[in-house]
């Protein structure tokens, strides 16, 4: 009979659908215990340390924060790697230098990350060198001038008074991309804020004794250092930014200090010590390793040991006799 | 802020103006209106002074987070763009390159021995002497908040331009997905999608040449989807015309030519990257005027109507120490390909088709090496393995296979001179020795190095 069948096709239907649920919730459960840790925190992506660092300090458990690169990379050169695509297809915030630090990398990244809310323009995209006035912002345009950047020396990080602008930036930034605890982000941006502004009382009465120090550097990496401690730099050891050092630019580096005679020659840790070592034995001049950002000498631990141990060194090897 | 001091000092010169205004009170209609114009200032500068305020008190919120600021730190820097007619075109790049080939046997009768090319196919080194060498130019911008577009139109030596590539592509459809339409290079395999100029190697491999017309692109449509986990995922699917070998571009109202292509990757410490995929390319051809030459090296021309399916497994591995690839660094890369063509093979005699099945394969592996800055040593080997063809291109289980060696010299992130020799035994005799010198710079936009 008719209903008969249909009763028992319904029945049928039933059973294969509870036996298929079954199985979508068993394939779903581990997938939705492994996603769900993810899900709490609010997602940042940080192109380098520092920014990793300080989005640390300012999200604290709010946020997890995944640093593309490390301070032994030189954030110019990285590639858009499988890890960093799929990282940054999960950010909700990503956090970058900008000032086209990262631009051999970062826009392939974002164009493979098929993450809408991360792409330039959107708030999740924060970008640290827009919020601080930038130096050396180039006259001329031109390739020809070596590695410039049009909108100015790109590595802000060296002045703890661009890392408080760009912290209050992005506490209001988190506090915009995750508002339910938005409370929580000014909270956490005004005790670090003070903390962070004592220790640079601090910072700038240990180096006062460096004003005016003559130094070379080994690329255009510290003009916001020397802006903020007052160093002079002498000589630069590449030819033009992004260039390697050549024997010959070498060699005119060292006549050149002969009449203008330098403290010491600073590297960043990413960079080869090499050149600087060079010159540190033909013209005696000190080498210094600068962290350059967290995690670049055992010192540079957080933010605030990036800037104690960079004095320590600064002063280490200027006031050397 | 500098505003502000000046502002009152106008104020301070205005007043004693008002307050003689007022001393010599003359009822005249001339001191009333210039009482009214005086009063009439007074008040346009006090909007200012207030608005100056506003703007003063907002400046101050800005760039002093707490009171107890020790040092004052710059001024907030306003990012401005600029303006003009020309401030939204989009971003250019021209790619300049050219070099000498030589080779020891000519080019013009270059063949792979066992693989039928269709007609005019790009393979072997090229022409010799002094050329140019492809070079393009590429245009690429953001559309609206949704889309951007992208076109690279490729000079030839030969005075000849072609669109290599005119797509546009979702930017905004978020959950990982890219859509992706127009005239692009396919996803498949590692080589297939980048550009000719950011190859490790002068030439494409022989595998590429001899199963994927050198380089694949077609117009239609690309799908890809990145899984939401840390482990690299992408998943990939395209419909196309089927507009180049293996397919061939016949006016048809279903796709011609269809892929579909996974690829996973990770990290392997701070040293060590990775990519593997996996993709399948199908596509349909109908009269397709394919090349045939037989053991004697003799050329015949047939027509191929059928279906070509291609697998493509491919692999590549980096190392850079500290993944700071400055210095040092190491980049091993292989693909498999193997290609299945189902369909029957005729000929202009008049003579009935035949039936034409055949599983080809071939692989390269290649490792460049870069010793110190600036300078990058490669080496390939790459094997074919031409199936056992039921037809005249039987050449006697002959395996073509070539090897070859390069140097390059990197000035900059943006030039490139290499030199590059090759012992290319793709056809019986003896090996065709190649030599390349060649420059690519890239001028313009800063392109985005893709993995």
């Amino acid at each position: 009979m008719a209903p008969t069948a249909i009763d028992e096709s319904f029945t049928y239907t039933e059973h294969t659908m509870i036996h298929r649920n079954t199985a979508l919730a068993m394939l779903a459960t581990p997938l939705l215990l492994w996603a769900l840790p993810a899900q709490a925190a609010l997602r940042v992506f940080a192109c380098e340390p520092e920014w990793g660092a300080l989005a640390q300090e300012l999200g604290g458990n709010l946020v997890e924060v995944a640093v593309a690169t490390s301070a032994l990379q030189d954030p110019h050169q990285i590639q858009a790697k499988p890890s960093l695509i799929a990282r940054a297809r999960n950010a909700d915030l990503v956090v970058c230098t900008g000032a086209e630090l990262e631009i051999g990398w970062l826009p392939l990244l974002l164009q493979q990350s098929g993450n809408a809310k991360v792409q330039a323009g959107q708030i999740g995209n924060f970008a640290a060198a827009d919020v601080v006035r930038k130096l050396d912002v180039p006259g001329q345009l031109d390739r020809s001038q070596g590695d410039v950047h049009a909108a100015g020396n790109p590595h802000i990080q060296t002045d703890p008074r661009n890392i408080a602008l760009v912290a209050t930036a992005l506490g209001a930034r988190l506090a915009q991309v995750d508002p339910a605890h938005a409370s929580q982000y000014a909270q956490r941006l005004s005790d670090f804020s003070q903390r962070w502004q004592q220790a640079i009382g601090r910072w700038n009465a240990q180096a006062a004794p460096l004003r005016g120090t003559a130094v070379v550097s080994q690329h255009k990496a510290f003009v916001y250092l020397y802006d903020w401690l007052g160093l002079k730099e002498v000589a630069v050891l590449e030819p033009k930014p992004g260039v390697e050092p050549t024997a010959s630019h070498l060699q005119g580096v060292l006549a050149s200090l002969k009449s203008t005679p330098a403290r010491m020659s600073l590297h960043a840790a990413y960079q080869d010590p090499k050149p600087s070592q060079w010159l540190s034995q033909n013209a005696g001049v000190p080498t210094v390793k600068i962290a350059f950002t967290v995690g670049g000498t055992e010192g540079a631990k957080d933010l605030f040991g990036l800037f104690d141990d960079t004095i320590t060194r600064l002063l280490a090897a200027g006031t050397r006799p | 802020m500098h505003k502000l001091p000046s502002a009152s000092l106008a104020l301070a010169l205005l007043a004693p103006l008002g307050a003689w205004a007022q001393a010599t009170a003359e009822p005249t209609s001339e001191i009333q209106l210039l009482r009214q114009e005086i009063s009439s200032m007074r008040a346009a500068y006090e909007a200012r002074l207030q608005a100056m305020e506003q703007r003063l008190l907002l400046a101050e919120k800005a760039a002093a987070p707490t009171p107890a600021q020790t040092a004052s730190p710059p001024p907030a820097a306003t990012t401005t763009a600029g303006g003009g007619a020309n401030a939204f075109n989009p971003a250019i790049s021209l790619i300049l390159s050219g070099g000498y080939i030589r080779s020891s046997r000519d080019p013009a009768t270059y063949a792979i021995s066992g693989f039928a090319l269709p007609t005019g196919a790009e393979a072997g080194p090229g022409t010799r002497g002094l050329s140019l060498a492809e070079s393009e130019l590429g245009l690429s911008a953001s559309i609206d908040p949704w889309l951007r577009g992208v076109a690279n139109i490729a000079m030839h030596p030969d005075n000849s331009v072609s669109v290599e590539e005119a797509f546009i592509e979702t930017t905004a459809l978020g959950h990982g997905l890219s859509l992706k339409a127009g005239r692009y290079l396919s996803g498949v395999g590692y080589l297939n999608a980048q550009h000719a100029h950011n190859w490790d190697f002068a030439d494409s491999p022989l595998a590429y040449q001899a199963m994927l017309g050198t380089q694949y692109g077609d117009d239609g449509l690309q799908l890809r989807w990145l899984a939401p986990t840390d482990q690299y995922l992408e998943l990939g699917a395209e419909l196309g015309r089927g507009r180049s070998f293996p397919g061939s571009d016949a006016a048809r109202n279903g796709a011609g030519m269809r892929t579909l292509s996974a690829h996973t990757g990770g990290d392997l410490g701070d040293s060590h990257s990775w990519r593997a995929g996996l993709s399948l390319l199908s596509a349909k051809a109908a009269e397709q005027e394919l090349s045939l030459p037989d053991a004697t090296g003799s050329v015949s021309t047939q027509r191929f109507s059928g279906n070509t399916r291609v697998w493509l497994l491919d692999g590549v591995w980096k190392w850079a120490p500290n993944g700071n690839a400055t210095r040092t660094s190491f980049k091993l890369q292989g693909e498999y390909l193997r290609s299945t063509r189902d369909g029957s093979l005729g000929d202009d005699s008049g003579s009935a088709a035949r039936a034409y099945r055949l599983a080809q394969s071939g692989w390269y592996l290649q490792g460049v090496y870069q010793f110190m800055p600036q300078w990058r040593l490669g080496l390939r080997t790459e094997r074919l393995q031409p199936g056992t063809p039921d037809y005249s291109l039987d050449t006697g289980g002959y395996q073509p296979r070539k090897n070859s060696l390069m140097l390059d010299f990197n000035p900059s992130e943006f030039s490139r001179i290499r030199l590059q020799w090759a012992q290319d035994r793709s056809r019986p005799g003896p090996a065709d020795r190649q030599l390349w010198l060649q420059y690519q710079m890239s001028l313009g936009a800063h392109g985005a190095h893709s993995y």
